[in-house]
């Protein structure tokens, strides 16, 4: 998720929190507003002293002389198992992935795990393979770990953490800030699996549906990509929590630029958009966990899109947007026939409704 | 997705807008209004102000259930959820929606068992899950859902569930638009009718509209060529000088409504005297309250509730942006105070209120200096 | 208020009359048929749905001839134009009951 990048100079004075909120509740983990504003207003400038450089999937750090990608995520989800994947795969290759976006390849993995009293060992074990399996399939190391219990009622079961390294693409300069009017932006395939998979996997809903989640690396897409228009990559993400939509307006506020949407481009599967249209929800906010997000200078563009779909798993990659000057800072959305509306982050999750 | 993809033709918007545009009388400002909170949001959605002629203005009505809904009547639901035997379950709508100690999901995280329903059926199902608890489900919506709650009521009556209530919010339509056209600073041309509430009243409730106000009305379905063709109907009755209620749902909307949806409201809810609006005021039979045949299913009933009235703060300006006498922009607390995420007043808590619709999806495309519209 | 989707009837079940199985581009929910007790749909009808009930059933025909009239729209205008030249009345379109 967000990486700090240390840049402060040591002995500068302690920072300011400007995070008023007076609890935490569940908005600040969603990956929405919220969440950007306890990164950005206690996070930050706490650990960081100030945040001006644009936080991005991984931090950029130098060791003896040599320039590593470093990223952690931590994995809360119910139910542990779904439709596609489980808690394992996920940890495994959301860390993949946040490297993957960041123009690095990844290498190796550590994982914590916070376990609940009670938990079935055979609940675990089933984790463990599955991690170990994502882990083989993206071709990372888990170098090791660490266990701590607490008591029954708390951690849903388990939660992960997994911290991951890699060594950066040679080529390939990831800056938002870097962003143009003109670059085109790519998708590398259908939006919402994911999410609508564990919405329907909780069973409130008693809705079923042909899905499953797409976790999985991108890596593979993203180094074919590299290869084919390395230095026209100015910026990816991988959008989970959150969606296309919050990391188009991360990019967004990070670059000062309006980002151009075609709404007949986004790839959506039938069954997505069923659930979404029945609970009133827009494929646009609803998390991916083996999707990213490119944007690509547009003498690039094209080398870069046919990368992405000669690659395997690449197949839908599709353009679906350029950069534009106006609106500032905002994600704008237009239909085949000219109408259009601005796209924003969500405060928190997003709600099913029925007005 | 059939009976939806047809009606998001774009090669056909594109020839309704244009249709629109002939018919539109360029020497006229036309002033038409879209009853329904779900018109105002697919509006929004499907960005229709950015194909149709500048001298048409769609001013948004005050038919959004949760946006009417005074905090009062939130915090009183909240406060019967307060004992730990209660699971207090909603429609995702309600969730974010403040109440004077906060919104159902911040009760939530500090410890009280809230739900999400998709149905109220759902809720029922969620009582009988739990046989130790009482589910209580904070009923909200226009007669689009009210006969789904009475339904849901009956089956619970029928099937001897005692650990199950109702606390019903249900209004009806018709006092709200007979409020905004008594409205003194209103001036409207002509309303685009709230399809789905017409699925279960039909057509009918309508012809005072046409006859005594003299103003066209067309019952409109939610895709965009429902909603163009709608403006088309009217168009033609104010060139013509008519004023008539139309069908444009023809497809989804009986003339006489769906009887046993009628029968089912009528078994299980009778009208209040009088409700509280917010931003409307006190309306006299405009909502429901549960019989007395099933009041053991009736959260009123059943339990006490202190029933406090709280007043808005005086600086939100929501009711005059619910009739659409104030654009969501002029209200003082709009974009500062007041923000989908620290929503002041429920017109910007739910999706379909006016005002977190223009806060989402048009303040800034407003704000921006130089954009390149299609024609 | 109103969010209500066209669903398919895929599935009744003889022993609950009122219940169906509803399908909306591949997803799947349980629906309560009660307020189309006066006139049940069989499988293969389409009906709306609103926070799990049947609200109403869909008439295709309706359907397409709303589609009908909206694509002459302006087609019948565009042909009167070249007859009789511009700024004509409203003489045609069908009247809506």
């Amino acid at each position: 998720m967000a990486s700090l990048k240390p840049d402060a100079a040591p002995g500068k004075a302690p920072a300011k929190v400007r995070f008023r909120d007076p609890q935490i509740e569940m908005a600040h983990g969603a990956g929405g507003i919220a969440s950007r504003r306890l990164i950005e207003g206690l996070f930050a400038p706490l650990l960081l002293g100030s945040a001006n450089e644009p936080l991005g999937d991984s931090a950029r750090v130098e060791i003896a002389g040599a320039q590593v990608a470093i990223t952690a995520d931590c994995f809360v989800v119910k139910p542990l198992r779904f439709p596609g994947g489980s808690i394992g795969e996920l940890a495994i290759n959301g860390t993949v992935n946040d490297l993957a976006v960041s123009g690095a390849r990844p290498q190796s993995i550590v994982a914590t795990f916070i376990l609940e009293a009670g938990l079935a060992t055979e609940v675990l074990e089933a984790e463990v393979r599955a991690m170990a399996q994502a882990a083989r399939q993206a071709g990372v190391t888990v170098a090791g770990g660490d266990t701590k219990v607490v008591e029954h009622g708390k951690a849903d079961g388990m939660y992960i953490t997994t911290t991951g390294v890699g060594s950066f693409l040679s080529g390939v300069h990831i800056n938002p800030r870097s962003v143009r009017p003109g670059d085109k932006v790519l998708l590398s395939g259908p939006i919402g699996d994911h999410g609508i998979t564990i919405l329907l996997a909780r069973g409130e809903l008693d809705l079923e549906a042909d899905l499953c989640s797409d976790t999985r690396s991108v890596f593979p897409l993203v180094e074919a990509m590299a290869i084919a228009a390395g230095p026209g990559i100015r910026w990816m993400r991988d959008p989970t929590r959150g969606g296309v939509a919050t990391s188009l307006n991360e990019l967004a506020r990070d670059c000062g630029l309006g980002l151009h949407l075609n709404e007949d481009k986004i790839p959506v599967r039938d069954s997505v958009r069923g659930a979404c249209e029945l609970l009133g929800l827009d494929p646009l906010h609803i998390a991916n966990e083996g999707q990213f997000l490119a944007v690509v200078a547009p003498e690039y563009a094209d080398l870069a899109l046919n990368a992405l779909c000669q690659a395997d798993g690449g197949a839908e990659a599709v353009m679906i947007g350029e950069v534009h000057q106006q609106p500032a800072g905002s994600v704008l959305i237009t239909t085949e026939y000219g109408g259009s509306r601005i796209i924003d982050m969500l405060v928190g999750d997003p709600l099913p409704r029925i007005c | 997705m059939k009976f939806v993809d047809e009606f998001r033709d774009p090669e056909v918007i594109t020839r309704t807008a244009e249709e629109i545009r002939r018919l539109a009388d360029p020497n006229r400002h036309y002033r038409l209004m879209e009853v329904c909170g779900g018109h105002t949001h697919a509006i929004y959605r499907f960005g229709l102000k950015d194909i149709l002629p500048p001298n048409i203005e769609l001013i948004h009505g005050p038919g959004c259930p949760v946006c009417v809904l005074p905090m009062g009547r939130i915090d009183d639901g909240l406060s019967l959820a307060q004992d730990p035997d209660v699971i207090f379950s909603a429609f995702g709508d309600m969730m974010r929606v403040p109440g004077t100690q906060g919104s159902p999901l911040e009760h939530k995280a500090r410890g009280m068992d809230v739900r999400i329903v998709y149905s109220p059926s759902d809720a029922l199902k969620l009582a009988k899950a739990n046989p130790d608890k009482h589910v209580m489900f904070f009923a909200i919506g226009f007669e689009t859902t009210a006969p789904s709650s009475a339904l849901t009521l009956m089956r619970a009556k029928a099937e001897g569930i005692r650990n199950f209530s109702l606390f019903c919010n249900h209004v009806t339509i018709i006092p709200a638009i007979r409020a905004i056209l008594d409205s003194p600073d209103m001036r409207l041309d002509a309303f685009i009718g709230p399809g789905h509430v017409s699925t279960v009243i039909g057509c009918r409730p309508y012809e005072w509209i046409a006859k005594d106000e003299h103003k066209p009305i067309a019952v409109s379905g939610f895709e965009p060529l429902d909603l163009l063709q709608s403006i088309v109907m009217l168009l033609r009755q104010l060139k013509a000088g008519e004023a008539k209620v139309e069908n444009q749902y023809k497809r989804v909307v009986p003339w006489e409504g769906n009887r046993a949806a009628l029968r089912a409201m009528a078994e299980v809810f009778e009208l209040r005297p009088y409700f509280e609006w917010r931003g409307l005021g006190f309306i006299s039979q405009s909502a429901l309250r549960i019989r007395d045949s099933y009041a053991e299913w009736d959260s009123e009933q059943r339990f006490s509730i202190a029933g406090v009235r709280v007043t808005d703060p005086k600086a939100a300006q929501c009711g005059e942006v619910l009739k659409g006498v104030l654009k969501p922009a002029q209200c003082k607390l709009f974009g500062r105070e007041c923000t989908p995420e620290h929503p002041v007043g429920a017109l910007m808590v739910s999706s379909e209120g006016s005002c977190a619709a223009y806060y989402n999806y048009e303040h800034r495309k407003a704000m921006a200096t130089s954009l390149a519209w299609p024609a | 208020m109103c969010l209500a989707i066209p669903g398919k009837i895929v599935e009744l079940f003889p022993g609950t009359p009122h219940l169906a199985t509803v399908e909306v581009a591949g997803v799947r929910r349980k629906v309560d048929l009660g307020l189309l007790e006066d006139n049940l749909p069989i499988s293969g009808d389409w009906v709306l749905i609103h926070v799990g009930f049947a609200m109403s059933k869909i008439s295709e025909q309706d359907a397409l001839d709303q589609m009908q009239t909206l694509m002459i729209l302006g087609e019948d205008e565009q042909a009167m134009q070249e007859v009789r030249g511009y700024g004509l009345d409203d003489a045609d379109d069908q009247k809506v009951s």
